[in-house]
């Protein structure tokens, strides 16, 4: 059995996966990126083998992707994380026809084809804007775990309106309406419509059709599923492989070169007898 | 004696001045913090405790900055335009470009001999064009605001840092780090990167000598270097943390105008 492997080195956080021939998961990981980037795409890697109860030498072929794709030095090569995210959602849901991918510092928006080759995307490459990021400023500016954002936004009834657009100020502004005595569930409500409106004014740039699958890491929160719904008036895909799509996508691509290395020799050998 | 006080209530800092007999009788500042009524009141309050007055003493009260609705004991108020620009020409008569950086803003405007503001521009809606800027960068190396101008000043030259989002720099910063860049270099590489956001920002008002350099991010003599160089042109900046109450001190000089206003008119008996 060959096995092909993705490590989707992002700005927050490094996942890995590894996928044997027939394209079944059979071993992932997932950590925090930190300073060391070098080091973080290592550990994932191992961890993920670990988890597979795979060998190193087991995987043929390992493809690096995210920002820090340049640093995954065991790989065979490097994808754009735009690439990967796109092949990813159309393995997953194989109707995508967009993507909306959001992560830790960036949100991305891919048309792609049937066959998961992209088509046009759009991102925030200036700015932190409408990125997870957001989401952190509020974690932090009211002292709740990243993980209880969503949930809690869930509860809210009469969100507030987020008036700045940059991140850093987004955290005053949090404690601004804190301060005016608006409900934690409200203002949470508000930060997820303030993040989920931005992100689909970039999906509006690259053309939004069905159907539309939301990746990254921010797709696990359900409060920022159920804003982009209300926003693009239909129901975004989500996969339980939402977070570890661009590495997924990867390591579809890991085994690609797996299958075409081969077919040469399997021509050659079929011609020989 | 007639005494006007003024109120600056920042994004950041509120900042009171007390201001008679031609003088700063007192002065008082407070982070803004999310209670803005409070807040004025309080810096307010202690201004008037420096300068050895009550609030029976002081006969008009302007408020002005970002909160200036929230000091609501205040008479009237204006906004921070109109109050930098009578700071900044009391101080400096021949100002006709001020440029303004606070914690959260960054203002550019264009003055006449009136100190009446003629053109400006502004940001307020990104981090990367304002004081937060350079507060992020420090934070990201461990460095607290107060340790940004000692830092800078040991600084050699200034490393090319991007600037375009506080959030990215993060990442700058790490990478900056990680190749050996001492903090300094790397703190003076974002005061560049601010500096060259102000001067594209007073280009757009047509700028003009004589430059007055106002706001608290002046406190870093860096900053104020780092200006005169990008603009090959002298630069006046008020002294100490003067550069901080240079609205406070507006406002409270528009009092003190109002009230000989309202004098002439008859309509208040104030005593001359």
């Amino acid at each position: 059995m060959a096995y092909g492997a993705g490590v989707d080195v992002g700005s927050t956080q490094t996942k890995a996966v590894i996928l044997d021939e027939t394209g079944r998961i059979v071993g992932r990981a997932l950590r925090p990126t930190g300073a060391n980037v070098i080091r973080a795409a290592e550990e994932a890697f191992h961890e993920a083998l670990a988890s597979g109860d795979l060998r190193e030498e087991e995987v043929e072929y390992v493809v690096g992707t995210g920002y820090g794709r340049y640093k995954v030095t065991f790989g065979n090569t490097q994808v754009t994380e735009i690439s990967c995210h796109g092949r990813g959602a159309v393995h997953m849901f194989p109707g995508t026809r967009t993507v909306i991918d959001m992560g830790g510092q960036d949100t991305k928006a891919i048309r792609v084809r049937a066959s998961g080759e992209i088509v046009d995307f759009c991102m925030n490459d200036k700015c932190a804007a409408g990125t997870g990021r957001f989401l952190g400023a509020a974690s932090s500016a009211l002292d709740i775990p990243l993980d209880d954002l969503g949930p809690t936004a869930l509860r809210g009834e009469r969100p507030v309106k987020i008036s700045t657009t940059c991140t850093v100020f987004a955290e005053s502004e949090v404690l601004s309406w804190l301060g005016k005595g608006k409900k934690i569930e409200d203002i949470l409500l508000g930060v997820h419509q303030s993040i989920a409106t931005r992100s689909v004014g970039l999906l509006r740039r690259v053309g939004v059709e069905e159907e539309v699958t939301f990746t990254g890491g921010v797709a696990r929160n359900l409060a920022m599923i159920r804003a982009l719904d209300e926003r693009l008036g239909l129901k975004v895909n989500v996969s339980e492989e939402s977070h570890f799509m661009g590495a997924l996508g990867a390591a579809l691509f890991a085994l690609d070169r797996i299958v075409s290395s081969r077919a040469p020799a399997a021509e050659a050998r079929g011609a020989a007898s | 004696m007639t005494y006007t006080a003024g109120i600056d209530v920042g994004s950041t800092y509120t900042k009171a001045v007390v201001f008679g007999d031609g003088r700063i009788a007192g002065r008082a500042l407070e982070p803004t913090g999310f209670k803005l009524a409070d807040v004025a009141g309080r810096v307010f309050d202690r201004a008037l405790e420096s300068a050895g007055l009550t609030r029976p003493d002081v006969h008009y009260v302007i408020a002005t900055g970002f909160g200036r609705h929230q000091a609501t004991f205040a008479d009237t108020q204006v906004t921070d335009l109109t109050a930098s620009a009578r700071g900044t020409t009391f101080l400096f008569p021949g100002t006709r470009t001020i440029l303004d950086v606070g914690g959260q803003t960054m203002k550019a405007s264009r003055v006449d001999e009136a100190a009446s503001v003629r053109s400006f521009r502004l940001n307020d809606k990104c981090a990367a064009g304002t004081g937060a800027f350079l507060e992020k960068t420090a934070r990201y190396m461990g460095y607290g605001i107060e340790e940004i101008g000692p830092l800078v000043n040991t600084s050699k030259h200034a490393v090319a840092i991007s600037g375009v989002c506080a959030v990215f720099a993060e990442s700058e910063v790490i990478n900056q780090l990680s190749e050996g860049t001492p903090p300094a270099d790397i703190m003076h590489g974002a005061i560049v990167s601010l500096v060259g956001r102000s001067v594209q920002l007073m280009k757009r008002v047509q700028m003009a000598p004589e430059f007055t350099l106002i706001g608290g991010i002046m406190r870093f003599d860096k900053m104020v270097a780092v200006v005169r160089d990008q603009l090959r042109q002298p630069v006046n900046v008020p002294d100490g943390d003067l550069v901080q109450f240079t609205s406070a001190l507006g406002a409270a000089l528009l009092g003190q105008h109002r009230l000989r206003k309202l004098a002439e008119a008859g309509r208040a008996g104030v005593e001359a």
